[in-house]
């Protein structure tokens, strides 16, 4: 009988040593213990497609695609990006616009989406206030050019918009983080933050000067 | 003729029994202890093709989750950035790193880096990002604190128990949804405040979890 406890202790002991404790790290995928539908003959995002020849389940636009009725439908300003300002930055005669778009409103809803989003995108080159010493400067990134100089301020929003939008020099496009408002709010932020500089006492409310310190 | 059993053999049922019962219930155990996620899962760190360091990019430059993972409010999907993504910055920075090689190839061709995916949700539970995100749930209730993670490494079970220690409680883990991808963030008032402010939030914004199947199968 002793050599049966004997056994069962060597068992235990080698079958702890093989699989060890939960939480170790590991390399290996997890062991699905029941893996009756965990894996399913479907497609989920940004998964690898035996079928297509590129081998993605995010299938891209086929070449060609044009937004439906771009040429025919002008009316809406939403509908399906066709209004050249809001989702290009162009004025009736192909130059920049200026100003924001007839359907975006700014106020303090869109700066602080604008702020949210200049922050997380923007920020790490362009710098909290805008001043081009973002923490990536640190790390070897070019250049980044400051907001506030008179090109910069003067520029027309519509040429923000398609710097956003397209990229420039070495900052590439960033379209598919921002979609058409948030730009639009991220350029009403970087608009806030040029007038900062420009800030004197005479700016703050009242009712916030006791923060402070002023009169 | 000799007796076949000797004497000691009267306790031998007995013994086996004692024997056998022990040996149920150590297996009892080890599939207690084993057959969960919180073994099969937790811990696992694969080999990435790029050894992509949150801890210097999210930690170190404090760059904020939804830099890369930027769909994660819109869509139930949360995405693993693009080559391009990578390229904002290291089309500047350590441009000839080895390192990066596939990064640049797979910019250069199209083709996605092939990342693997480490938490992996059953196709049978349809998890939604966006909403649990809007509505203060932060990354690090699930992940963990990737932040302090140079390889990332499953942290949390992700069992359907699991989730439904939240379902039932949400108050006990959601926050202001501003602070989501803040993973350092606790409540300053400790768990007392954390409750206090979770049960503001899930009576004003109407929170009811689902705790039937079909809210997270069909």
């Amino acid at each position: 009988m002793r050599y049966a406890y004997l056994v069962l202790l060597f068992v235990v002991i080698s079958a702890v040593s093989v699989l060890g404790f939960r939480g170790s790290s590991t390399t290996r995928p997890p062991l699905e213990v029941f893996p009756d539908m965990d894996r399913q003959a479907k497609y989920k995002p940004q998964a690898e497609s035996a079928f297509f020849g590129d081998k993605r389940t995010d299938r891209p636009a086929p070449v060609g695609a044009v937004p439906f009725g771009r040429t025919a439908i002008k009316a809406e300003a939403k509908f399906l990006g066709a209004d050249d300002q809001l989702y290009q930055g162009l004025a009736s005669d192909g130059t920049f616009a200026r100003g924001f778009p007839a359907s975006i409103t700014v106020d303090g809803k869109l700066l602080e989406r604008g702020q949210l989003k200049y922050t997380i995108y923007c920020a790490p080159c362009h710098g909290a206030i805008g001043d081009g010493n973002g923490i990536t400067k640190q790390y070897g990134m070019g250049a980044t050019p400051t907001y506030h100089d008179d090109r910069l301020r003067n520029m027309p929003e519509g040429e923000i918009f398609n710097t956003i939008t397209k990229g420039k020099n070495n900052m590439l496009s960033y379209a598919d983080k921002l979609d058409p408002d948030d730009r639009w709010a991220v350029i009403a932020y970087v608009r806030a933050l040029q007038r900062a500089q420009s800030g004197t006492a005479l700016d703050i409310p009242s009712a916030h000067k006791s923060e402070l310190g002023l009169k | 003729m000799s007796k076949l059993f000797p004497k000691s053999a009267n306790k031998l049922p007995f013994q086996i029994l004692i024997f056998l019962g022990l040996t149920v219930g150590i297996v009892s155990a080890g599939i207690t202890y084993y057959a969960t996620p919180k073994y099969t899962r937790v811990g696992y760190a694969p080999v990435q093709p790029v050894p992509f360091s949150h801890a210097l990019h999210a930690g170190q430059l404090g760059m904020d989750c939804r830099y890369c993972h930027s769909n994660v409010e819109k869509s139930g999907h949360s995405n693993v950035p693009t080559a391009q993504t990578c390229m904002n910055c290291h089309n500047q920075i350590k441009t000839d790193s080895p390192l990066l090689a596939p990064v640049r190839e797979s910019y250069a061709s199209g083709n996605p880096v092939p990342w693997v995916k480490i938490h992996q949700a059953p196709d049978y539970v349809y998890f939604n990002h966006s909403v649990h995100v809007a509505r203060g749930v932060s990354c690090v209730e699930c992940h963990g604190k990737i932040n302090e993670m140079p390889v990332v490494r499953h942290d949390k079970p992700l069992s359907m128990g699991w989730c439904l220690e939240c379902h039932r409680a949400p108050e006990k883990f959601i926050r202001d949804p501003k602070l989501v991808t803040n993973l350092d963030w606790q409540h300053p008032g400790g768990a007392a405040g954390q409750l206090e402010e979770g049960k503001k939030f899930v009576h004003d914004w109407n929170i009811q979890p689902p705790q039937s199947c079909s809210g997270c199968h069909r």
